[in-house]
């Protein structure tokens, strides 16, 4: 099933209420040093990020590494306490930190990790992992039940014959089966939410794609709602309606995901897409790498820059983007953003001039000189 | 034309007994693994070389074949793995050797080895194979018996050490914090406990004296360096995927506890284990030796201290304390052996193999 | 100053021609038997190229790339081939005409400029020869590159270091200068000369180890994954860095990846490898446009876009196999929705694909006149065919 059949739908259409709400939640890490002049040093790693998930929907969380997005999808797993804000579930707010309620709450949100050779234990069995949630969760209560349930899982994965692989050990498998049993591990627990952590990343190119597949297949199938987590903004495009952006543990961009690849508003989304490697730019004549509208790297967390983030590597930053945050300006078709050039909150529906950030690329022909980017801004060169 | 059918294939069992882990050292590309981004704060993963056969999760080496997983699998792959050591096969048949004498040895020797008789210091002969002793007792005996005690003892303290140290190590790695804070200190100041002197303040003032004073101070001394092991060990898998998945999948702590992170442990545990049971042995022979044990019970360490207080040396009685301190020895050097076989199984840089014989070109020469 | 190569005036330096591979075959020896990580590769780098080796793991690529620079070690064991170095006069910049140091003139010869000397090949390169060669020739970006930068030294003094081993004659003003201006080239800071690796960020990094190889000014440059650890933007500044480079000092680059679509942007030439051999090689924009073999169209179609028609992506079911135990024939058959009955056994060889473009080579018995006398498929084809093994794997 191709994931642009679903684009169809108009993604601002929502039928259903949103199975988990998160509204403005923060996360600090407090370093360990003592620090006798000032007060203590923490990581900031996620700062007042709100969004919604919704049942059978995929919702991508595009950001680079250092962004937070792990963080969020591990705050949302509840393996790390939010700072501040609140995560609600089914309408009702998540406050809960051990002990059998921590457990009920797990039954229904799990979370696929990035590496498939690290999340299964190399010492023990397909059996052993998928039989674990079956018994925590009560799914299963003889062994006969167990092992009909493991290997109902294995084949809604596709790893068949189902009886082969489940006296398999990890070293066994390729690292597109060992995903297969992270996710059917994950599936063991019949959630409603499934957070996939850079689910693909780590595998092979021509495997990906069948990956993927299967979870909009299962989203499809379970009416899950999936947080899709990645940095690869173009397989966002594919795999969810809904797209966010993050930059540096802010939440810059969101909507749907063909508004905001295709006509991004912030700054940093911009970047991010001329940035992605694209071969359908490709001009026989004139190749070429382009260039990037701003230079720089993500800032440190420990003593990030004040009000938007991106400030210092913005090519239109005002004065006020270094004070504050700004509001979440709606720009219609429900994508949002925080930007200060679109204004402050409220919002902005008719089209300001975009900012063009794409330019025509550099030839490769061996002229010894680029040439010049016409009209374009100055820079500031983060040094 | 026929269609092929391209779907995947499971990899057989036999992949795994595969390649070295220096096969894909960072040269070639292990299957399925790709690279990583590392982060802005500084975490970065690490493309480490992965072996076909096998995970980067070796608890003592880096990108080792999993003896660990080998050892779960199925006890056929465990026999395999281990008849597949040389030094492990023969540290453990001497060791089975003297757990045999020590279990019916004592059946078959008809001779007390208490008993007094008139053939005083006597060199061995056909009647007393390794003589007797100043006061007559048969030395065959003495060893034979001194055999089921050193064993006994020297096992069961190995394993209260090893359990005692696998406790605190764990919950100390496992738990970090405040928890971790209390047992570490704990760990330091029973690790700067001077064993030796300690040891024989202990015996010395403990009501009873025998094997079971010993194998107390013993443990008390030497659970430290275990536990300090294993919680750096514990600490480093606490960070593990599988260990958050496994949070995430609703599992009680005690059970990531025992059941997920422990196994990954088995080499340095079963390492430790084994090298505590030889220096039980050996701290033992010398607690008795200085006279720290109990007259009454024999065992290869009393056979020295009488032999000792005798003037065994001056008098040439070689029989009376050679025959202990080659069993001492030779079961220690059976342990040692062991112990660097479980090092090269979970560590196959170490391991010596045999490889096939492939025509190189002339010229080429290893490189610099 | 920087040593000024002549600009890729082909005319002056003699020979296009820089590096001929031929017939290379890299085996590993294990305990189970033989592992043939590299089959008979071959292919032509020349000057100022960026020749870019995809593929996925264990196709080989990165075991091709080391075999160059002859850096495997035991078990790892060239049994086959030659890799022929072309090396020519330089202007350095005393405006002396500097030789090649890998082949200094036989039998008391002098070089004259504009002469190119005979081809090297590197498999048979003694020790000396080998020393000299490396890094003053030939520089290697190892993967994970950043993690190879010495935790306790500063990078100014690495880099000095190694001007020191390759070039003694330079003093240790002379040697800081140039350290000072190989950052400036890469775009780092110059006072950055002090800093410790773990000071610098992960881009950075992975610029001074690119200033590293630049050092010796080389006339080849191996990059291995050097952009996989890091982030989509700044891998495209350190892309456009190298881009530039080249384009000042001419060098050629042998870029190595599994990101096809980068590639694609970045090469003037690809070579895909599957299961140690090479199976398509051509210029970007016909692999681009015309890809031939299945497993190229394949790879081709499984990464989404973002920009540009909507493709139908589908990925390709199955996984790349285990080099233990590569099926016969063509490696890719059980995969391949085209497989017929030669794919079995036969097992294709390096090809043009048809006589009138020879610079696009395939091995595919689809364009073998005598076993597929139907002829190639065309795109729609392809298209169809892994459509429909799509539906069938997912079937399952």
């Amino acid at each position: 099933m191709n994931a642009l059949d679903q684009l169809q739908t108009p993604s601002h259409a929502r039928p259903e209420t949103p199975i988990m709400e998160i509204e403005h939640l923060r996360k600090l890490f407090p370093l360990r040093q003592i620090n006798l002049f000032g007060p203590q040093r923490a990581v900031h790693a996620v700062e007042d990020s709100s969004f919604a998930l919704y049942p059978g929907r995929a919702t991508a969380l595009v950001g680079e590494s250092g962004s937070g997005k792990t963080t969020i999808a591990r705050m949302l797993a509840r393996l790390y306490d939010p700072t501040s804000g609140t995560i609600m579930f089914q309408g009702k707010p998540v406050k809960l930190t051990h002990g059998s309620a921590l457990r009920q709450y797990r039954r229904h949100v799990q979370l696929v990790f990035q590496d498939p050779f690290s999340s299964l234990n190399p010492v023990h069995s397909v059996e052993y992992h998928l039989s674990r949630p079956l018994r925590v969760y009560g799914h299963a209560r003889t062994k006969r039940e167990e092992t009909e349930q493991i290997l109902a899982l294995l084949n809604r994965v596709s790893l068949t014959p189902a009886e082969q692989f489940i006296q398999k050990f990890p070293h066994q498998l390729s690292g597109g089966q060992r995903q297969r049993v992270a996710i059917a591990r994950a599936l063991a627990a019949q959630p409603e939410v499934l957070l996939a952590d850079e689910p693909v990343s780590m595998l092979d190119v021509s495997i990906r794609l069948d990956i993927l597949n299967l979870l909009l297949r299962l989203k499809q199938e379970e009416h899950l709602a999936l947080l899709y987590i990645t940095h690869d903004i173009a397989s966002a495009l594919y795999f969810a309606e809904e797209t966010l952006v993050m930059y540096a543990g802010q939440m810059v961009e969101g909507g749907p995901s063909e508004e905001v690849i295709q006509r991004p508003k912030h700054p940093y989304t911009q970047l991010l897409l001329s940035a992605a490697p694209d071969p359908d730019r490709m001009d026989p004549n004139q190749k070429g790498l382009g260039t990037l509208p701003t230079r720089g790297e993500i800032p440190s967390l420990i003593n990030p820059p004040t009000g938007c983030r991106f400030h210092p590597r913005c090519p239109y930053a005002m004065p006020v983007c270094k004070e504050r945050f700004p509001r979440r300006t709606d720009v219609g078709n429900g994508h949002w953003t925080h930007c200060f050039y679109y204004g402050d909150g409220g919002s902005n529906t008719e089209q300001p001039p975009l900012l063009n950030l794409t330019v025509p690329p550099v030839s490769r022909r061996k002229t010894g000189r680029t040439q010049e980017q016409p009209g374009y801004p100055e820079t500031k060169e983060n040094a | 034309m026929s269609q092929l059918d391209p779907l995947e294939k499971p990899v057989t069992a036999e992949n795994t007994n595969g390649l070295p882990a220096n096969f894909y050292d960072g040269v070639a590309e292990p299957s399925g693994t790709h690279i990583i981004e590392a982060s802005a704060n500084g975490q970065a993963a690490v493309n480490t070389p992965i072996s076909a056969a096998g995970t980067s999760i070796a608890p003592v080496a880096v990108g080792g074949a999993p003896v660990t997983a080998m050892i779960a699998g199925s006890l056929s792959g465990f026999w395999r793995a281990i008849t597949r050591n040389r030094k492990v096969v023969f540290g453990l048949s001497i060791i089975l050797f003297f757990v045999l004498v020590a279990i019916f040895g004592p059946m078959f020797v008809h001779t007390d080895p208490n008993a007094f008789s008139e053939n005083l210091l006597s060199p061995p002969s056909a009647s007393n194979w390794l003589g007797t002793t100043q006061t007559g007792q048969d030395v065959f005996a003495q060893v034979i018996y001194g055999t089921r005690v050193s064993i006994f003892w020297g096992f069961l303290t190995g394993l209260l050490v090893t359990i005692l140290s696998i406790t605190i190590g764990l919950c100390a790695g496992y738990f970090g914090g405040v928890v971790d804070d209390v047992l570490s200190l704990l760990i330091n100041v029973f690790l700067v406990l001077p064993a030796l002197p300690l040891a024989i303040v202990l015996a010395a003032y403990f009501p009873f004296k025998g094997p079971l004073t010993v194998a107390i101070v013993i443990t008390i001394t030497s659970w430290a360096y275990g536990a300090r092991v294993l919680r750096a060990q514990t600490m480093s898998m606490r960070r593990r995927d599988f260990v958050e998945a496994a949070r995430a999948s609703g599992e009680r702590t005690l059970r990531i506890i025992f059941f997920e992170i422990l196994p990954n442990e088995i080499s340095v545990v079963a390492a430790g284990f084994v090298g505590t049971v030889l220096y039980v042995i050996i701290f033992e022979a010398s607690l008795e030796f200085i006279g720290l044990g109990s007259p009454t019970v024999v065992s290869w360490g009393s056979m020295f201290y009488w032999a000792q207080n005798n003037d065994a040396l001056l008098l040439g009685a070689w029989w009376w304390f050679v025959p202990p301190g080659l069993c001492i020895a030779v079961l220690g050097a059976a342990l040692a052996f062991i112990n660097f076989g479980i090092d090269e199984m979970a560590n196959p840089r170490l391991r010596t193999e045999r490889r096939p014989k492939v025509k190189a070109l002339k010229t080429q020469k290893a490189v610099a | 100053m920087a040593d000024i190569l002549v600009n890729g005036d082909k005319a002056s330096t003699g020979s296009k021609t820089l590096l001929e591979v031929k017939n290379l075959s890299v085996d590993y020896l294990a305990s189970s038997g033989v592992v043939h990580a590299v089959t008979d590769v071959s292919f032509t780098l020349e000057r100022g190229e960026i020749l870019g080796l995809a593929g996925e793991s264990g196709c080989g690529k990165s075991t091709l790339a080391y075999a160059i620079a002859r850096l495997l070690r035991p078990p790892a064991l060239i049994t086959e081939g030659e890799v022929l170095y072309h090396p020519r006069v330089r202007t350095d910049e005393t405006g002396a005409q500097r030789v090649s140091t890998v082949s200094m003139p036989r039998k008391g010869q002098s070089a004259r400029p504009g002469e190119t000397e005979e081809a090297v090949d590197i498999m048979t390169m003694g020790a000396g020869e080998l020393r000299a060669f490396r890094w003053t020739e030939l520089a290697i970006v190892f993967q994970s590159a950043m993690n190879a930068l010495n935790p306790v030294m500063k990078i100014g003094t690495q880099i000095m270091d190694v001007l020191q081993a390759h070039r003694p004659e330079m003093g240790p003003d002379a040697r800081k200068q140039r350290a000072l201006e190989l950052l400036k080239l890469v775009g780092i800071a110059p006072d950055r000369i002090n800093s410790y690796p773990h000071e610098l960020s992960g881009g950075m990094r992975q610029r001074a180890i690119i200033a590293i190889a630049l050092a010796l000014s080389p006339e080849i440059i191996i990059m291995d994954e050097p952009t996989t650890a890091l982030d989509v933007v700044m891998q495209r500044e350190i892309l456009i860095e190298i881009m530039r480079l080249r384009e000042e000092f001419g060098f050629s680059v042998i870029f190595i990846t599994h990101d096809l679509s980068l590639l694609l942007e970045l090469a003037d030439k690809i070579a895909i490898m599957y299961a140690g051999r090479i199976v398509e090689q051509g210029t970007s924009f016909d692999l681009y446009e015309h890809p031939r073999h299945p497993y190229s169209y394949g790879l081709l179609h499984s990464f989404p876009t973002i920009r540009g028609p909507r493709r139908n992506v589908t990925g390709i079911p199955g996984s790349p196999p285990d080099l233990r135990a590569v099926p016969t024939g063509c490696a890719f058959h059980p995969r391949c929705p085209f497989a017929f009955a030669p794919c079995t056994s036969i097992l294709p060889t390096l090809e043009p694909s048809n006589p009138e473009t020879p610079e696009q080579l395939v091995a595919c018995h689809l364009y073998n006149a005598k076993l597929h006398p139907a002829g190639p498929p065309v795109e729609e084809e392809f298209a169809a065919r892994y459509a429909s093994l799509a539906e069938r794997s997912k079937g399952q």
